[in-house]
């Protein structure tokens, strides 16, 4: 490891440099107001749909947003290109935190956020639920995540949950006249409410027991032995645990999901499927690996079982499921089982494979979610039961056959990016001395494959039960092109994303590199009196 | 035009060449996908047959693996996942040349078997039948772990979608099985595979480095049964047969070819290239040769019994498949150069003689929609090139002296008795059992009396089907009466891994069963 002797350029021990260091955050949370000012003025006092341009008002706020966090990102932190960027830890206490574990959550919120959007063009319309409010509220939820992905103190994290899930909430029960719609939405806010309070109370008891809040501190703390692992310390963590559970839809946390996924309009369950999870997961990881590092051997097993149920409950009920988009919703929860399986590997491997996989679940799923927009009938109505795709392949072979990618990806299929990402989290695991986990990940992938492939089956294998039974199954421009190169990229990703050169640096090599900024020294950290400067092991040397 | 045989581009083509061919089929329409098909199998053959003639047994140095890779010609070694020491790693032995050519052979000859019989959907068949042949090249010519594993993956959609979307009446349930059985098999290697990668140091997936690992016994077993499952089922070894038949039935005739004629070979290929040199001391220990042996028996003789019962030919052959695979069973784990041949040779003479039965078969379905054996009878009359061809399709199975399945048969059984003398008397039984089985078939079909109308007006045998079966009754002839060119180039690679099966690599027992576990908790 390469120690920085160049001063950061930002210093959150002033306050001014808050500005910089969260100037994406800032830019959309202004870029998002702005957005529904755009549509309220557009329309005056009239009650009409929102016009095309709103969207992609959006969409411009979300790509401009991803290029100021490339260039806090670069240009911020020395050496971010080399990957020997050493912000991992600011002296003193910080909101937020600057590493790669943070920015690279932010791509790919963005890129959920942005694949919501574009898959929502037209079929609010069809749905006849085209209000600039949900643009606007997809920003807004993106700007939790945001800052949920970054925070680097446990009341940050609180705050930029209830952002984040305040919006979800109410974009899960958008089509407000749709019973399913807005049941999912209650289900949803109750539970999540309920899950916050768990999440309020393991803040409190970890700060009772370590005296600060910041996630970084806290894990000098304990490492650093000034800390003992108390009964207190141990409730705090489980009832965090708890509290990420709900979020990311882990066993036996799930029951809001099916419900709230099923009823949402497709793209916002696109966006809780992928960012959501993603901005819960990425914080998991921060406040488990980083926070509660030093108490590895307190949680792994915890953490482990958990992977297990969630990974085999998961796939064993989505089995059961006879509606696509309820297959695709606990598919997503064997999905949460997978990726904690990355968490509990935890150091080093584990983060990089949780980062490169979420790149390659969020592509995936986002997809798989676009092809059941895709597949509706005239009035815009969903056709989610297995048996509406029965054909589809015939009439529809592009659509079909994008799909038949995202499914296979979600199998974890060679040729396909999830392929790699499961080896990833397989290898991270058996790295870490957990092959079991390894083993019950491959069967319950296995287990994963009769789903997936049954949907396949009835594509191409199953004749439609009218000749043009799928003619209104269609994707507006944008959202094909998306869809397209989500997939595109879904394949590509398997021959190229382990590829890095001096002028490219493939998202492996790139996930590892955002994974050691999250265990690296900054020079000169200021520790806690008292207690002696813990023996953090640079992460980036057992990386190959 | 010798340099370039001395590289790695007629393999690299012959892997990718066919990709290509499948987005040219798909892209030339319903009514010219045949065409551009049959003209990319044509081209495929064309490049495989000189490497035929390149081929100098033990002649190069590969540059990798060093003695293990003697054999090992035309070799590449190009990083694709560098960091990982995931290796575009290609290599091809007196063992793989022949798969290959087999593969080249069979990709011309089942588009033309296939160009009146497929009428629906016909770019997206010829599609996945090119997209196949790639993934079975890969295979036979891989030598990293993780590009063999991909390559064995994905030549599974393909055949999925050959047999779901062409097959017969059951096909689904047919597809289906066939994928879950091999995907349970394939996924456990997954984990083995990646567990010797960390055994590296989690440097290299390269066969060769795996080769070089020192393992304990316990960890020897469960990684020889992880692989032996995998390849066990696609063989398939006896208790693991159960797909196969479903899966032959209903595939459509190219299916069924390809399945019997290299499929099911990427099996035992994998036994002797990698379960059997992977983990020398469980594979030759007596009790894994007993077990191999017992199965392989086993297999000859129960699915004769089954074979004969069959009402429906195709079923029939179908069970012919798992008794000839039973001997190459028998040959691999006799241990001795014969056994080794002997397996090799049957997996050469089955490749063509099953194929030829399966199309023939396909030309009878063709001709009357069934493949019942009782709808059938005295075709000898009213199509006798068609049935000379029939009975000289199952004289071949049966390994009748003059053709390639005699020989090979025999060679098994030489090296078997060296091994065990009295599964070698038992399976000797299989060979009589084989004309029990296919003759009254033959019989039934060819020579009683012609007592169904429906089979007086059928046509007999068109240029088109004449010039499948010519070229496999050729070959199989050839090499029934000639096979020396053949012999001597698989000789010393048979050699090689016999070599690498008597190799002594055990560790001393107690070692970290999980590998890292001190350095990773160190970590922490």
């Amino acid at each position: 490891m390469i120690v920085q002797t160049t001063q950061p350029l930002i210093d959150l021990s002033r306050s001014g440099d808050y500005f910089w260091a969260l100037l994406p955050e800032i830019f959309l949370a202004l870029w998002a107001m702005g957005v529904l000012l755009a549509d309220v003025f557009q329309k005056g006092n009239r009650s009409e749909p929102s016009r095309p341009l709103i969207p992609w008002l959006s969409l411009g706020g979300l790509f401009l947003t991803a290029l100021l966090n490339g260039w806090v990102f670069a240009r911020m932190m020395p050496g971010s290109e080399t990957g020997t960027a050493d912000w991992g830890l600011a002296a003193g206490p910080a909101m937020i935190a600057m590493d790669g574990v943070r920015f690279f959550s932010n791509y790919v919120i963005l890129l959920a956020a942005g694949l919501a959007i574009v898959m929502s063009m037209g079929y609010l319309d069809r749905r006849g639920i085209n209000r600039g409010e949900f643009h606007a509220l997809v920003l807004f939820a993106a700007l939790g995540m945001m800052l949920m992905a970054g925070s680097r103190d446990l009341l940050m994290v609180f705050i930029a949950l209830e952002l984040m899930s305040i919006a979800i909430y109410v974009l899960v029960g958008f089509d407000r006249l749709d019973a399913r719609s807005t049941e999912g939405s209650l289900k949803y806010f109750l539970l999540g409410a309920f899950s916050s309070a768990f999440f309020l109370f393991g803040i409190a008891l970890t700060w009772g027991a370590t005296g600060t809040s910041d996630i970084a501190q806290i894990g000098e703390l304990i490492s650093g032995g000034a800390v003992k692992v108390t009964p207190m310390l141990l409730a705090g963590m489980g009832m965090l645990m708890v509290g990420f559970g709900f979020k990311v839809a882990a066993m036996p946390f799930h029951m809001w999901t099916p419900d709230a996924y099923d009823g949402a309009p497709t793209p916002v369950t696109a966006l809780m499927s992928t960012g959501v999870k993603a901005a819960a997961f990425a914080a998991f990881i921060r406040v488990f690996v980083q926070g509660f590092g030093g108490a590895y051997e307190h949680w792994v097993e915890i953490t482990g079982l958990l992977a297990m149920i969630t990974m085999i409950g998961g796939n064993l009920v989505a089995l059961t499921q006879g509606s696509v988009k309820r297959m695709l919703a606990y598919s997503s929860i064997a999905h949460a089982g997978y990726l904690l399986v990355a968490l509990a590997a935890g150091r080093g491997s584990g983060v990089a494979a949780f980062l490169f996989y979420l790149l390659i679940y969020t592509l995936m799923t986002a997809g798989a979610f676009a092809l059941v927009v895709a597949n509706s009938n005239e009035h815009g109505e969903e056709r989610v039961a297995l048996e509406d795709w029965a054909g589809f392949a015939h009439q529809k072979p592009l659509l079909a056959a994008m799909f038949g990618v995202f499914l296979l990806s979600l199998a974890g299929f060679p040729l396909t990016a999830g392929f790699l990402g499961k080896i990833y989290i397989l290898r991270s695991a058996v790295d870490a001395g957990l092959a079991p986990l390894a083993v019950v990940l491959v069967l319950a992938s296995l287990l994963s494959y009769f789903y997936y492939l049954r949907v396949i089956v009835v594509m191409y294998m199953r004749p439609a039960r009218t000749p043009d039974e799928h003619r209104h199954a269609w994707l507006p421009r944008p959202a094909m092109a998306a869809t397209a190169l989500a997939a595109v990229l879904v394949v590509g990703l398997f021959f190229f994303g382990g590829v890095s050169t001096r002028s490219v640096t493939g998202p492996m090599r790139w996930a590892e590199r955002s994974a050691a900024t999250l265990f690296s020294r900054p020079a000169g950290a200021q520790f806690p009196a008292g207690a002696p400067a813990p023996a953090v092991q640079p992460a980036v040397a057992r990386l190959p | 035009m010798t340099e370039i045989y001395q590289s790695h581009w007629p393999l690299t083509f012959l892997i990718f060449f066919p990709l290509l061919g499948a987005l040219a089929a798909w892209l030339a329409g319903e009514e010219n996908a045949k065409r551009v098909a049959l003209a990319a199998g044509v081209v495929e053959l064309a490049v495989a047959i000189p490497l035929f003639g390149a081929y100098q047994p033990g002649a190069t140095d590969c540059g990798m693996g060093g003695a293990a890779a003697s054999q090992m010609q035309n070799c590449a070694a190009i990083p694709w996942f560098g960091e990982w020491g995931i290796f575009y790693r290609i290599g091809m032995d007196g063992i793989s040349l022949f798969m290959v050519l087999l593969t080249a052979l069979l990709l011309p000859l089942m588009v033309l078997g296939s160009w009146t019989y497929i009428r629906e959907r016909r770019r997206g068949f010829y599609a996945s039948l090119l997209a196949l042949t790639t993934g079975v090249v890969g295979v036979f010519v891989a030598l990293d772990m993780f590009l063999f594993y991909v390559f064995w993956e994905i030549m599974l959609i393909p055949m999925y979608f050959l047999i779901g979307i062409w097959g017969g009446k059951e096909r689904i349930y047919a597809a289906v099985k066939f994928f879950l059985f091999t995907a349970v098999g394939s996924l456990l290697m997954l984990v083995a595979i990646l567990w010797l990668f960390l055994r590296t140091g989690g440097t290299s997936f390269s066969y060769f480095d795996f080769l070089n690992l020192q393992l304990t016994g316990s960890q020897q077993l469960f990684l020889f049964l992880a692989f032996s499952l995998a390849f066990a089922i696609k063989v398939p070894v006896f208790p693991f047969h159960t797909w196969l038949p479903h899966a032959h039935v209903q595939a459509p005739t190219a299916g069924s070819v390809i399945l019997a004629g290299v499929l099911l070979k990427m099996g035992t290929y994998g036994f002797i290239r990698f379960a059997v040199p992977l983990f020398p001391n469980v594979a030759r220990a007596e009790s894994t040769v007993w077990w191999a042996m017992a199965l392989g028996v086993v297999g000859i003789l129960y699915t004769a019994m089954v074979a004969k019962v069959q009402p429906n030919a195709k079923r029939l052959v179908a069970y012919t498949s798992v008794a000839h695979l039973g001997f190459v069973i028998l040959g691999i784990f006799a241990y001795n150069l014969q056994g080794m041949q002997g397996a090799l040779m049957v997996m050469i003479g089955h490749g063509l003689s099953t194929p030829m039965l399966f199309f023939l078969l396909g030309m009878m379905y063709e001709r009357r929609h069934s493949y019942e054996i009782d709808d059938f009878g005295g075709l000898a009359a009213s199509v006798p090139l068609l049935s000379t061809m029939l009975v000289f399709a199952a004289m071949a199975s049966i390994g009748l002296p003059g053709t390639a399945g005699f020989l090979s048969e025999f060679l098994v059984l030489i090296g078997a008795f060296g091994a065990q003398p009295w599964f070698a008397l038992i399976a000797g039984l299989g060979v009589i059992f084989a004309a029990y089985y296919m003759l009254p078939m033959v019989q039934k079909v060819a020579f009683n009396a012609l007592s169904r109308p429906a089979n007086r007006d059928i046509p007999d045998l068109n240029g088109r089907e004449l010039a499948i079966l010519l070229p496999l009754a050729l070959l199989i002839v050839l090499l029934g009466v000639y096979p020396k060119p053949v012999l001597e180039r698989m000789e010393a690679s048979a050699a090689q891994v016999l070599e690498l099966a008597r190799q002594d690599r055990l560790a001393p027992d107690p070692v970290n069963f999980v590998p890292d576990v001190a350095s990773s908790a160190a970590g922490r």
